[in-house]
């Protein structure tokens, strides 16, 4: 029992990492923006949420929490919008490849993360271990009442503020997009950009703010990884960026629709931390008793495929079906230049 | 109905262009490295106070101050273009192959299998042996997404992408089975003792045979592209499809087809990494290679000279960016987010090469 | 005073290139009434009314809408003023319902009152007559519902001015008079209307005032009740013209291909071959004639093995063995190695069968690259066969190997006939060959087409100039709405007898001359 609750708590934790990362990832493709950058943003909003409540925390003697806090989702955010508003001006205004656009945006913002995280301590004269306590305590502080109560309390109730944050983020983005003015006119762009201009829809305006904010919205993803995951330091390992592309994962596996992310990314962290608590078990079905071995080091990095492997069924079996509803936005990755039509 | 100013031309007007002289596009592309060198310049300046020029300077002494440091570069550049040349025919034919990682990672695990468990080979079988392994597994991991491509018109570029973290894992999966010594987690040089499996030196140069073997799939690559009734294929299938059906060409024989050189030849890229390089097997053999190829190929528009010159750019960036990190005790990733400055100059100039503004006419303006 | 002129277009320009798509046109549209703009394929007609709708701006020549000089840049600035576009493609987003299509890129409340919005288009479209289901997916829906939709959205955003690019050339009949009863309904409600269109019958049941447009010109107008459909006709296609284009007299004509009763469905599953029975015949030039869109393009590609055939025959006959082969069901590339060659040109000239990106070298091997056993392509013989193309057709390019996307639009269709015609064919089936060339050049490819039929190749044109069809051919095909009207002797046929083929469907089935 024990086991089960860390395995879902471990799986909250991780889903919402990514559930960030997805969000923002689905509002800029309904913009027609495959933005294969999302790792690279969510890096920067990594470092930029360290680096700025770091140089805040060692700034004064007693860190505001609350200042803390804001400080760590503002420079997360404008960091990654920043990474979106480049490849925005790229793909959209220069008109270069997404794709390839994207994957160097990834390059970058992994190189500007890492090198930052793995010098900061050397760049601000040998401070030590950087470590943002104060802050990271903030995110993951929960509330004590609801926590203590047994393990309801456990599952539900022993997390920090960005795991309901994300929730409300993509329930909030599921009912813009479907409910709101500007969401039905920015689907429409990702779907057919050519008819969405002749409604006088301004194309360029609604995919630049979809890709800048949706990339600020991923950051958050990682701002979320460093101040909880990883409790207020940095690691020089991939982990970001294999984050981000289970993001991307997680986009197709929700079929583009925000709502689906909130279980898909639980479900993303339970395939991913299952191995961790796997025991040795004997199922009885009755008619067979399945003899379930414990996992090696070995298999335990098969059991971390899964969610890919799942994503990709899924992408095969929507694009089997063709079901117009399941099928990614229609000009996903095609540039729009109105005088080609 | 509104009051607003409505005789007005727009300010300014995009136009495609119908093509530039060779050339002036080379200038352009020219003035962007340039430009990105500056910027990236300025960034080291910012961050260490270095002289910009002292900077060009250990930049440069970093990729090619010693023969063994020019060697290694040369040997990096090799196996960048190796990947670059892998995804040139899939990319000229508009498949966007993201997943070369996998596939070098796929092909690196067969060809350190082969040298685990097929040691006792005489030397050229092993090689034999080793050299069909790694094509059959990068082969097999394109062949997928290219047939659900084929068949279910399947986003390709989604698939391939997932297919990465597939290799990933299953590359960890074999560091774990290998590992050496117990607990270390990693495979550690695999035959260290007896070199068997490694690329012999020739003439006395560890890396000689590296840059024969790209350079006999350069040169191969740009016959087949340019001269072949294949590479003629999917020259048709890539510019349009329709084309291609008037023509009589089956267009998802040609997407497989494509796809499984593509991935063989990703598949010896893994195994030049292994055998050729590290002469061991991690989950970051392929390390970030099958994602700066896919900006190699697109940006060479599939020329293998042109892809060279690139990679080698880039390879030198990598190098002399590292030389200056570990002369201020800074970590190497500086050299990553060099490089990405480097290619958003040289992707946002791809712009000026196509496209003309067209600024308003003065006599329009009165207007106002 | 309120001005009655809803729009007045004053000597507007348009060129694309060295093409003057629309010259010095006048025309003016009155509140109240509903104005056809008749004219030929490529008079210009839908380039004129794009320039209302803000997808082209005028090189010359000013809009005034409500007796205001304005400039419309973008549909956007065409909506506010109250001008809207019904183009043949429609702009709606498959995914969405039609009533999301329909409030798409409005301003208004920030969440969106579906139910609100819903009742209000609900009301207008029961005033003027409108039946559409509000919720369902534009993908679910035929053509004329689409079509539907594009008009409600139009009115919903407070268009007096409405603009319809041939809105029956997809409707039935029924469905046809349904659209002429709203559209007169929105006339009485004192909007402007203007509906682009060939159909002669339709211009007179409808409209008011008909203006012709003519080879970029303005033609002139009339009343509809003072017009005929000879007079509207006459008017349209202009006087003959004498081009002088040379015929030599057929001989040895045999029949080389029969085409028996061939059906064929378009994407939505309309029929766009509609029984179609002909012959084509060695050593003569047989022209097809019709409004685009009209099955065209679909005999064509049903007889090169490009489109599927649902039910009919096509024989081809082979003069030396004297054997009858049946082509329906054969690849594209076995009915090419029969010897029967297509030369389409397609509305952007490349994309069906040239490949932009090649010179013409590569170009040439598109046909040919599989020959031989090698591994490799043999570029030598297609090289001198450009290099004689080149030479014998006069192709501006720099070098063999510059790509063709790169070479003028006329250059372009002589390497693609060129090609076609260098397979040395039983069969040249050429499609708008000519479309958008100059004098000299048209004049190049006729004569190509004379000496390939000379040869005893049997030669099909499809055209768009009537009076280059009734110079060239020997006999003429009139299509329309996917059947044949009518086959005609070239020598003795009237232009007015050839457009009226082309614009009502004879009762008493078609009119066979041969």
């Amino acid at each position: 029992m024990d086991s089960l609750i860390s395995l879902i708590q471990a799986a909250i934790i991780f889903g919402t990492v990514i559930m960030f990362g997805a969000v923002g990832e689905i509002i800029a493709e309904k913009s027609g923006s495959l933005n294969l950058g999302v790792p690279g943003v969510m890096y920067l909003g990594g470092i930029a949420s360290l680096i700025g409540v770091f140089f805040y925390e060692n700034s004064t003697d007693n860190p505001n929490q609350i200042i803390c806090v804001i400080i760590a989702l503002v420079c997360a955010f404008l960091a990654a919008a920043l990474g979106g508003l480049i490849f925005s001006f790229l793909t959209i205004t220069l008109r270069a490849n997404q794709n390839v656009t994207g994957l160097t945006l990834t390059i970058f913002g992994s190189g500007v993360a890492n090198f930052f995280g793995g010098s900061l301590n050397k760049l601000a004269g040998g401070v030590g271990q950087i470590s943002v306590a104060t802050t990271s305590s903030a995110f993951r502080a929960s509330i004590p009442a609801l926590y203590n109560l047994g393990f309801i309390g456990k599952i539900l109730f022993s997390y920090g503020f960005m795991v309901y944050a994300a929730i409300i983020l993509a329930i909030f983005a599921q009912r813009f997009l479907t409910k709101s003015r500007a969401g039905l006119n920015l689907r429409a762009i990702g779907e057919n950009p050519g008819s969405a201009d002749a409604a006088g829809i301004n194309v360029t305006l609604y995919k630049y703010l979809a890709t800048c904010i949706g990339s600020g919205i991923s950051g958050l993803g990682g701002m979320y990884y460093v101040m909880d995951y990883t409790k207020g330091t940095w690691a020089n390992d991939a982990t970001i960026e294999s984050l981000g592309w289970l993001a991307v994962a997680l986009v197709i596996f929700a079929i583009w629709k925000p709502r689906n992310t909130i279980w898909g990314a639980y479900l993303f962290g339970i395939l991913y931390w299952v191995y961790a608590f796997w025991r040795e078990t004997n199922v009885d079905l009755g008619f067979i008793t399945l003899h379930l071995p414990a996992l090696t080091r070995r298999t335990q990095e098969l059991f971390k495929m899964i969610p890919y492997i799942v994503t990709i069924i899924v992408l095969v079996i929507t694009s089997h079906r063709k079901k117009k509803e399941y099928q990614p936005p229609e000009a996903l990755g095609l540039p729009y230049f109105r005088e080609e039509r | 109905m509104s009051n607003k100013v409505l005789n007005q031309e727009p300010l300014l007007r995009i136009t495609k262009r119908d093509g530039m002289p060779k050339l002036r596009a080379w200038g352009i592309r020219g003035i962007a490295v340039i430009l990105s060198l500056i910027v990236s310049a300025a960034v080291i300046f910012l961050i260490v106070k270095m002289n910009p020029l002292k900077v060009y300077a250990t930049m440069v002494s970093g990729a090619f101050g010693s023969s063994r440091k020019s060697w290694i570069t040369v040997r990096d550049t090799m196996m960048l273009l190796c990947v670059g040349i892998a995804l040139a025919p899939a990319f000229k034919m508009k498949f966007w192959n993201i997943g070369a990682e996998g596939q070098i990672l796929v092909g690196g695990v067969a060809t350190a299998a082969c040298m685990i468990y097929l040691q006792s080979l005489p030397t050229w079988l092993l090689f034999v042996v080793i050299i069909l392994a790694s094509i059959a597994a990068g082969a097999l991991w394109a062949l997928l997404p290219a047939l659900f491509k084929a068949k279910y018109n399947t986003n390709e570029t989604l698939f391939t992408l997932m297919m990465n973290y597939v290799a990933i894992q299953l590359t960890s999966y074999f560091v774990a089975l290998w590992e050496n010594p117990y607990g270390s987690n990693t495979v550690g040089i695999i035959n260290k003792a007896t070199n068997r499996g490694w690329f012999p030196s020739i003439f006395g140069k560890q890396y000689l045979l590296n840059v024969i073997i790209v350079a006999v799939l350069a040169v191969g690559m740009y016959i087949y592209l340019k001269k072949s009734k294949h590479g003629y294929e999917i020259t048709v299938v890539g510019d349009s499809e329709n084309t291609a059906r008037y023509a009589g060409i089956s267009v998802k024989k040609v997407i497989i087809r494509t796809m499984l050189i593509s991935g063989a030849i990703c598949g010896i890229s893994g195994f030049l990494a292994v055998s050729g390089a590290s002469h061991t097997i991690s989950a970051s053999t392929a390390g970030g290679r099958g994602f700066t190829a896919i900006i190699v190929a697109w940006l060479a528009k599939f020329n293998t000279i042109t892809m060279f010159v690139i990679s080698l750019l880039l390879v030198f960036l990598e190098k002399g960016a590292n030389a200056i990190a570990s002369m201020y005790h800074l970590n190497d990733y500086a050299s990553k987010m060099i490089t990405g400055i480097i290619l958003f100059f040289i992707l946002g100039s791809e712009f000026f090469i196509n496209y003309k503004l067209i600024v308003r006419a003065k006599e329009n303006k009165e207007g106002k | 005073m309120e001005p009655t002129n809803a729009i007045e277009l004053q000597n507007i320009t348009k060129k694309f290139g060295e093409v003057v798509a629309n010259n010095k046109i006048c025309l003016e549209v009155k509140k109240g009434e509903i104005l056809s703009l008749l004219g030929e394929n490529g008079s210009g007609k839908t380039t004129l009314m794009n320039m209302l709708s803000g997808i082209y701006y005028p090189d010359e020549g000013k809009i005034l809408v409500d007796g205001k000089e304005v400039a419309i840049r973008s549909p956007r600035d065409a909506y506010e003023l109250g001008i809207g576009m019904i183009h043949q493609h429609f702009k709606l987003v498959d995914i969405f319902t039609a009533a999301e299509n329909i409030v798409l890129g409005l301003s208004g409340s920030r969440v969106l009152n579906m139910k609100a919005i819903e009742d209000d288009i609900e009301k207008l479209a029961q005033k003027y007559g409108f039946e559409l289901d509000l919720n369902k997916k534009i993908y679910d829906m035929s053509v004329s519902e689409k079509q539907t939709v594009e008009i409600v959205k139009m009115i919903y955003r407070g268009a007096n001015i409405l603009i319809l690019d041939e809105p029956t050339a997809v409707l039935t009949p029924q469905e046809t008079s349904k659209l002429f009863d709203v559209l007169r309904n929105m006339r009485d409600d004192g909007k402007a209307i203007i509906i682009i269109t060939h159909k002669l019958n339709e211009v007179l049941t409808l409209s008011d005032r008909v203006a012709v447009l003519r080879k970029g010109e303005f033609a002139g107008e009339v009343d509809t009740k003072d017009a005929t459909e000879i007079s509207l006709t006459e008017m349209m296609v202009g006087k003959k013209v004498d081009l002088d284009i040379e015929r030599p007299e057929p001989h040895n004509v045999e029949t080389r291909i029969e085409v028996k009763n061939v059906t064929c469905l378009d994407k939505y599953g309309i029929k766009a071959l509609d029984d179609v029975s002909f012959d084509i015949r060695s050593g003569e030039i047989l022209g097809i004639a019709g409004i685009a869109g009209s099955g065209q393009k679909e005999i064509l590609e049903a007889v090169a093995g490009l489109q599927k055939v649902e039910s009919g025959c096509i024989i081809y006959h082979n003069s030396k063995t004297n054997e009858e082969e049946e082509l329906v069901g054969k690849s594209p590339l076995q009915i090419r190695n029969i010897g029967v060659a297509l030369s389409f040109v397609p509305e952007d000239r490349l994309g069906m069968g040239l490949v932009g990106s090649m010179g013409m070298t590569g170009n040439m091997m598109l046909r040919s690259y599989r020959e031989g056993g090698s591994f490799f392509t043999n570029t030598k013989e297609p090289e001198k066969l450009s290099e004689t193309i080149k030479e014998e057709l006069e192709v501006a390019t720099p070098s063999l190997s510059t790509p063709v996307r790169k070479l003028s639009g006329g250059n372009v269709q002589k390497v693609l006939v060129g090609r076609e015609i260098a397979a040395s064919p039983k069969v040249l089936m050429t499609a708008y060959a000519v479309r958008g060339l100059d004098i000299n050049t048209s004049y190049t490819i006729y004569h190509l087409l004379n000496k390939q039929k000379e040869k005893g190749v049997a030669v099909v044109y499809v055209g768009e100039d009537l009076d280059v069809l009734l110079e060239l051919s020997d006999r003429i095909l009139v299509l329309c709405s996917g059947k044949v009207n009518g086959i005609v002797d070239a020598r003795t046929a009237t232009k007015e007898q050839i457009g009226l083929l082309m614009t009502k469907l004879n009762e008493g089935g078609p009119l066979n001359e041969q």
